[in-house]
């Protein structure tokens, strides 16, 4: 024991006398925070949207009017051909353009069917679908509201019983996509801090000499292991508290689940983690190698943990994938407790399975590790 | 003068893959020895002083480390030894003092212990003022006179030294050779590499290596004599050219 609190002692002094360290971990959450959660946003406004009407009456300049009124879209001009509306959406003028044929009006008047078409730019499948949507919407109420403006009161409740679909949004009343984002920059925040700071510093004695050093002392594998493990694991559990705190000023993320059941998740995540970048720095000679190796993991863990897109909506074999993927857990539990207020029940498993892994971990990379070569 | 066995090496072997670093070696280092081992660049040197400390394991043969067998035992090996080598050591970030507190700690040292010695070890070496400065800023002279008080701080029973003095000017080298009489004479064996053959006459025996096998051993007046050289360095040459 009494050898461990020594080599922590010693690399926290080491960590203190960085530079750069202490400040950037409090300026990086603030940073990805601020440009992640609000570049990254996937609410759509300001919509570019170009118009082809070919019918000119006062009902087709009315329902354009619903469109040019609306945040989520932003008229960049009309044009008077298919032609020209295909050019203005190659020539990314344009994302959406809303054709009204000839005869519009009369159709309406007459109580006939009345088309209406709108050409979408398809590159980005989930912009694409959104702007459908949000078109399609402005249309539906439009369309209401001709219906109630002909229809006599006596026909509707007749004929036309309408069912109309209310919306409750649990959990993100507001759908705001902010709340959604800041729990996910979390995880990546505090899986970087931990994993690649840990990983970096033990290559980087490797790289220096120091570690022959130790190496020649009577210091045990594990006990190394921990003066490593140990730091960075409470560096990253304070990054996890200034995070959440700036989550909790800048965007009022709520925390409705209990704050130790997060912190008790992460301490047991953070053990799965270090001991994967112990294991990744037990097998690399340079910076270089570890930072790759790296790179490689945390991207893919990353990008299939669910941060940006739902994990349900990945194939088969992404499931799999996450199955070992530590982030896909965290991802989904710091979810749960600060915007669902899920408790232990509804969280037992992840707990269990990140137990089972942070075991496995740490015995692989005292493992791997060694002292002789 | 037959004294106690605290090294004893038999027919060492070290291949990496085809190429034999060791090849056979065999030698015996007594207690409170200052002994050399001296070769070129890649004379296998290196190799064996890392499988007497234990960093290193060998191809085959006997290696025995303060009575442990190191190839089986090298953590218990370790407890009773200290190592400095080439590549500077120290961390350069911590200061002195924070050096020393580490090694000592790993070592077992109480912090009591640890700070009664190290203000005796530095007003020793007269650099009481450098105590809280980072290892960084020290001079390499200094550095290195350093790193070898710390390899000795828990005084070990034997102190592995691979090339210590290497690009250190000829006044420090001295200066660094004191400090090893003085470790010697409290008795601690010592076992060093160098390729300087001015620091071989400072040696009680030398050990020359060349290609991975021992080709001369012995004191270095008695080396000189068989020769019929006058200096080291002549030995060296011409054991060299022999081999």
């Amino acid at each position: 024991m009494r050898t461990i609190a020594v080599l922590i002692r010693k690399e926290f002094t080491q960590i203190r006398r960085n530079r750069i360290m202490i400040p950037a971990m409090i300026i990086a959450p603030l940073i990805q925070m601020i440009i992640l959660v609000y570049a990254a946003n996937m609410n759509m406004r300001d919509i570019d949207f170009a118009i082809l009407d070919e019918d000119g009456s006062a009902t087709s300049i009315n329902l354009i009017s619903k469109y040019s009124s609306s945040p989520f879209f932003s008229l960049s001009g009309s044009v008077n051909s298919l032609d020209d509306a295909e050019k203005l959406l190659k020539g990314d003028k344009a994302d959406l353009v809303i054709h009204i044929p000839p005869n519009f009006e009369n159709s309406i008047l007459n109580q006939e069917k009345a088309d209406v078409q709108f050409l979408i730019n398809g590159i980005n499948s989930a912009a694409a679908v959104l702007t459908a949507s949000y078109a399609q919407n402005i249309l539906f109420d439009y369309n209401r509201q001709l219906i109630a403006g002909f229809s006599r009161p006596s026909s509707v409740s007749q004929g036309f019983g309408t069912i109309e679909v209310n919306y409750s949004h649990w959990y993100n009343p507001g759908l705001d996509f902010k709340i959604f984002m800041v729990p996910g920059i979390l995880v990546v925040l505090v899986t970087l801090v931990g994993w690649l700071l840990m990983s970096l510093n033990v290559v980087r004695e490797k790289e220096l000499g120091t570690i022959e050093q130790i190496n020649v002392t009577p210091i045990k594998k594990y006990q190394f292991l921990m003066g490593k493990l140990i730091p960075f694991w409470i560096l990253a559990i304070i990054e996890l508290g200034i995070g959440l705190t700036l989550g909790r000023l800048l965007f009022h993320v709520p925390i409705l689940g209990s704050l130790w059941l997060l912190i008790a998740f992460t301490a047991i995540y953070l053990v799965t983690v270090l001991g994967f970048g112990l294991f990744i720095a037990a097998i690399s000679e340079t910076q270089q190698q570890v930072m790759f190796v790296n790179f490689f993991f945390v991207l893919v863990f990353i990008l299939m943990s669910g941060i940006f897109t739902p994990v349900e909506s990945m194939p088969d074999w992404a499931h799999y994938v996450n199955i070992i993927n530590p982030l896909s857990y965290f991802m989904r539990v710091i979810r749960m407790i600060l915007l669902k207020g899920s408790d232990f029940g509804d969280v037992w498993k992840e707990f269990l399975s990140m137990g089972i892994f942070g075991v496995v971990m740490i015995t692989l990379s005292v493992r791997s590790y060694r002292k002789r070569v | 003068m037959e004294s106690e066995t605290i090294i004893e090496v038999r027919d060492l072997v070290k291949r990496f893959g085809s190429f034999i670093a060791n090849d056979h070696l065999s030698f015996t280092v007594a207690k409170g020895e200052i002994f050399g081992f001296l070769g070129a660049n890649g004379a296998g040197k290196t190799t064996a002083i890392r499988i007497l400390s234990g960093l290193s394991s060998p191809t085959s043969g006997y290696v025995f480390v303060a009575g442990i067998d190191a190839s089986r035992y090298p953590e218990q090996v370790k407890k009773s030894i200290g190592y400095m080598c080439q590549r500077f050591s120290l961390y350069e970030d911590l200061t002195v003092f924070e050096n020393i507190r580490l090694y000592g700690g790993v070592y077992g040292l109480t912090l009591k212990e640890i700070v009664l010695r190290s203000d005796e070890m530095l007003s020793r070496l007269g650099i009481t003022d450098l105590r809280d400065r980072l290892i960084r800023s020290v001079p390499l002279g200094w550095r290195q006179k350093l790193a070898f008080s710390v390899a000795i701080f828990h005084q070990p029973n034997i102190v592995f030294l691979d090339e210590p003095t290497g690009g250190v000017d000829p006044v420090t080298r001295r200066q660094f050779w004191d400090l090893i009489y003085e470790a010697s004479r409290a008795g601690i064996t010592v076992f060093v590499t160098t390729h300087y053959m001015d620091e071989a006459e400072y040696c009680d025996r030398v050990c020359i290596l060349s290609e991975g096998k021992i080709q001369a051993i012995g004191n270095p007046v008695e080396l000189k004599r068989s020769f019929n050289v006058t200096s080291m360095d002549e030995v060296f040459i011409k054991v060299a050219r022999n081999a």
